[in-house]
Formats: structure tokens, sequence, C-alpha cells
């Protein structure tokens, strides 16, 4: 038994594999983003040009501004559709139209790229030639495209959390009187929180990296960040998007340390609160 | 007196009942549902030089309705070979992906089910993390490792293994592993939530009962976890048929696939029916994945 331990399972050795394969890219990414040639594989010694280089492209930089700015609204507006969307699936029962509702939720998470910017595209036309409006296209079409397929990822972020906490609370407070509108903000709302920061962080990193359907919906005017790195990248490598992408790695690894961090000091005070209720 | 406050506060509860569903139903339905309607309506027009470039489907005039349905766009698609050879390839290409995907992305979510509860966190966030960076720049790392004078080869060549550069950028082999790559934490996701889920009684059970190993992983565990490895497979099969960034990026002339080629109708060709006519036929043939898909999630939904 002890031997058998000892040699590592099939399974652990491919999941270490596996993790090697999703790692080993990015840190060739990060090795290269300090080097001194332009040649992004030889090696000629460390430097942070680049960086200096990147802070300088004000392309670049305009980008970043434009792309954080949609991604912000859309992450916010998603967050109130798609919690909307998750209540009325886990608490309403049957309704007409839930089918519908639900496979709308659900579609989205699959859909080609391709298919929803086109088709979006296609709306925008027509609704400007009937009513007029969008008369440009932009970062507001961009925004109502980024917060329709991000909501779908919100709500069943949200539905998964609705359904693990308990509806007896909320029927015991509208019990007691308090109207459905005051139950959900003072008692649904505070016990899904952790979800609705998820899914908003969801949202705005699904926002952040999309190219496919912002290009379809865009117009001249607006340019957001994987609309320039995808021009740039098409010409073939360069360290300046090496030095990007570090950064970009970088973020993503503090905030999810910060929420591993929060994750785990919830579930440790769970647990606490747990042990002293069975003292008591 | 009583009984009317009552009933008016029912009326006020239903309308906002009403109003609540209403919301996110109408959102969808304008900004989702509605454009395919219009794809499909494009689909069925002529490419004329206009802005925006496609022909009327219904005229009026000299008191005649005319209603012009023009189906060229479709024969148009069976009639060139490039697009049955696009839809082919995406197909083809897509559903290889999905088996490695699944092949790599089973055993890593088994191993992370039977890991210690204090690890599985940290390892559902390490697998998710890639996913949250840039699937763009994700893509790009691979030009370099991949390409003739890309880290791979010049790996080979440093060493003495090969003479020449290996070439694997722009083939299939390279969209493959974007694509592999790119999906990897998609397949896993739900695998894992499924596997995490699994009775360990019952393995014992069949342990006790005398099954050998790989008899109760298929006879117990496997079928278990079916609606984990059908949600990540259409999770990586369905989305990966429409790629076009993997193609574009990591694939040559001779990996055609379908997003690609409807991406240059669109932006090079400027031809909107038939960019739509694609669009058409290929959620025609996604209906059936995003059907399954669609009923394991509603099942996750409800539950």
């Amino acid at each position: 038994m002890s031997s058998a331990r000892r040699r590592p399972s099939f399974t652990t050795v491919m999941l270490v594999l596996g993790l090697l394969f999703l790692y080993l890219p990015m840190v060739v990414l990060v090795v290269y983003s300090f080097n001194a040639s332009r040649l992004v594989t030889v090696w000629a010694g460390f430097s942070t040009q680049w960086y200096v280089e990147l802070f300088r492209d004000k392309q670049i930089l305009a980008a970043v501004w434009t792309s954080l700015e949609i991604a912000f609204f859309s992450a916010s507006m998603a967050v109130c559709l798609g919690t909307v969307a998750a209540f009325v699936m886990t608490r309403y029962g049957n309704f007409r139209g839930k089918t519908a509702l639900s496979s709308m939720v659900t579609a989205p998470l699959v859909m080609p790229e391709v298919i929803t910017g086109l088709s979006l595209l296609l709306l925008f036309v027509q609704m400007a030639q009937l009513i007029g409006w969008p008369a440009d296209r932009g970062m507001v079409t961009i925004w109502i495209a980024h917060t329709t397929f991000c909501s779908a990822y919100v709500a069943v972020v949200v539905a998964a959390r609705l359904r693990e906490v308990d509806s007896s609370i909320e029927e015991a407070a509208m019990d007691l009187g308090s109207p459905p509108v005051k139950t959900f903000f003072f008692v649904t709302l505070p016990v899904i929180s952790p979800a609705l920061a998820a899914g908003w962080l969801l949202a705005f990193t699904l926002s952040l990296d999309d190219l496919v359907i912002a290009s379809f919906v865009s117009g001249p005017g607006a340019n957001t960040l994987p609309m320039v790195v995808f021009s740039s990248v098409r010409m073939g490598v360069s360290p300046k998007i090496n030095a990007l992408a570090t950064l970009i790695i970088l973020t993503v690894s503090l905030v999810t340390l910060l929420a591993w961090y929060f994750m785990r000091r919830s579930e440790a005070k769970r647990l606490t609160l747990l042990k002293q209720a069975d003292n008591a | 007196m009583m009984l009317s406050r009552v009933a008016g506060l029912m009326k006020r509860l239903q309308l906002g009942r009403r109003a609540v569903i209403a919301l996110p139903l109408v959102w969808l339905t304008l900004f989702f549902l509605l454009p395919f309607g219009l794809v499909l309506k494009i689909s069925l027009s002529e490419s004329v030089i206009a802005i925006p470039p496609y022909g009327p489907l219904v005229e009026y005039a000299d008191q005649t309705l005319q209603v012009f349905l023009n189906l060229g766009n479709y024969l148009f698609l069976l009639s060139d070979s490039l697009y049955v050879a696009a839809y082919w390839g995406s197909i083809k290409t897509a559903f290889i992906s999905t088996a490695v995907c699944l092949l790599i992305g089973y055993p890593m979510a088994y191993a992370m089910a039977r890991a210690p509860v204090r690890w599985q966190l940290i390892l559902l966030l390490l697998v998710m993390l890639p996913s949250w960076t840039s699937f763009l720049i994700r893509v790009y790392a691979w030009m370099g490792i991949l390409s003739n004078s890309g880290l791979i080869n010049n790996l080979l060549m440093g060493l003495g293994v090969i003479d020449s550069p290996l070439r694997m950028m722009n083939t299939q082999f390279a969209v493959v592993i974007g694509i592999v790559y790119a999906y990897l934490p998609f397949m896993v996701l739900p695998l894992y939530a499924h596997l995490t889920r699994l009775d360990n009684s019952l393995l014992e059970a069949a342990a006790d009962l005398g099954s050998r190993k790989l008899n109760t992983f298929l006879m117990v565990t496997l079928p278990l976890s079916m609606g984990g490895i059908v949600a990540g497979s259409m999770l990586v099969f369905i989305p990966a048929v429409g790629e076009f960034v993997i193609p574009e990026l990591l694939g040559g002339p001779n990996t055609l696939m379908i997003g690609k080629v409807l991406w240059e109708e669109f932006f090079l060709n400027r031809d909107w029916p038939v960019a739509s006519a694609l669009a058409m036929v290929m959620l025609l043939l996604l209906l059936i994945p995003i059907v399954l898909f669609h009923r394991y999630q509603s099942r996750e939904l409800e539950k």
C-alpha cells in the first residue's frame, strides 16, 4: 500500500503535465518580454526597453482606456441583468417564457462569436435605418453587445449561488411582512454578494478579452485593446506585445490571489462559526 | 375594505413580478434572438453595391407587393467547393481538438476531485487562471513557440536532433494545439464539478464487491460523469467550429475553417448576404450540439 502511494498515480501525473502545458507558454511570453533583441526567439540579454516602448505607444494606451471603460460598464449592466435573470429562473417557479429565457441564457455561452457579432451588427444597421439609432457604431454598440453575452455568464454564476442559498430565509422575511423588493435587497442580495462579485469580475475579463464581436459591431471611432493587439500580432511577433502580456498576466494573478485569500478567509470564518454553534 | 387592499397588493405584486420577468426577457429577445431573424433575412437578400450592401426583400410599386426570396446565396455555398471544404475542415478540427481536450482534461479533473480538499480550490484557480488573462495573447504565445525560428525548432536544432526546422506553424497541428490550449479550462471545469459530486461510497461499494479499478471506472465513474463530459465537450466543440482567431494566427492555406471564411466574406469581400448564409448554415449544423448543451445546462440551473 505504502509503495503504491509513493508512486504518483496516472491522473496526478496528467494533472501536473496539464498544468505545465497551460503555464509554460505563458512563462515563455514573460521571459521574452525582458529580451534585449527584437527577435522574440533569440535571447540577447536582459532589458526592460519593451516596457518603455509599450508605455510610449499612444495607440495602445488609448485602446486600454477604451477597453477598460467598455468592460466596466458592460460588467455592471450584465450583473444587473444576469442577476435578475438568475433570480427569475430560480425563484419564480413556472411562468410563460421560462423556456425561452433559459434558452437565451445558455445559448450565448457556446454561440460562435462570428455568428453573434454578425447578427448584432445586422441589428444595429437595421435599427439605424428604421429609427435612426444608433447613428454611429462605437462604444455604445460594443457595450450593448458585451452586456448581452456577459449577462448570460453572470446568470449562470449567480443562479448556482441562488440554488445553494436556503430560500426559507426569504420566505420567513416575507411571512413577517417584508415586501418582495425589500426582501430581495436586504435578505437575498447580501447572501449572494460573493457571486455578484465573481460574476462582475468574469464579465469584466470577458469584455476586455473580446475581439471578434467588438470588431463586428464597432465603428471607425472605437478601437479596443484586442483590436489593436490583433492588428499588431497579425504582422508577426513583437516583444512589445510580450510586455503587455506580462502586465496582463501579472494583474490577473494578483486579483486571483486576492480572491483566493478572501474565499479562504470566509471559509475559515464559516467553519469557526459552525464550531461555535456546535459548542453552544 | 381590507380585502380590496389585499387584492390591490396582489395586483401590484403580479405587475411587479411581470416587470421583473420582462427585463431580461425583453433585453435578450431584442439583442440575442431578434438578430438571428435578421441574419436569416439578409441571407435571403441580394448582394448590391450600396450602404448597407444588400437589397430589399419586400418592394411595393405599381400597387403590387413583391417579395424577393433569393436562395442564390445558399445555392452558391453548395456550388463552390471552398465552402463545403471549410465546413468540413471546421468540424474535423473541432472534433479532434475536443477529443484531445477530453483525453487531457478528464484525468486532470479526476486528480483534482481526488486531491485533498484544501488543495482543490487552489488547483481549480490554477486551471482557470489562464482563461482569465487574454485569449488573443495566449494564442500569440504559440506563434513564438511553433514558428520555424521559434522556441521548439531552436531547441531541437541546438540539441542536434534535427538539421532543418520542422514546419509546425500554419498547419492543422498548430490549429489543434491552439484550440486545445485555449479551451482546455472549459473542459476541465464541468468535469471537475461532476467528479467532485461523485459519491465515494459508490466506488468503495464497487471495490468491496470485488470490482477491479478499471471496471469500476468504466461501470461507475464514467457513466456518472457523463453530464460533465457532454457539457465540457460542447463548451469546446461549438465555439471551436466557429473559431476565427486561432486559424487566422496559427493556421495556413491548408487549414480552411468556416469562421475565418465568414470573416473574410464580411470584412474583405463585403458580401453580407453570403456571410449571413454562411452563418445560418453553421447555426443549422450546430443546432443539435447547442440543444444538447442547453438540456444539460437547464438541468443544472433547475436542480
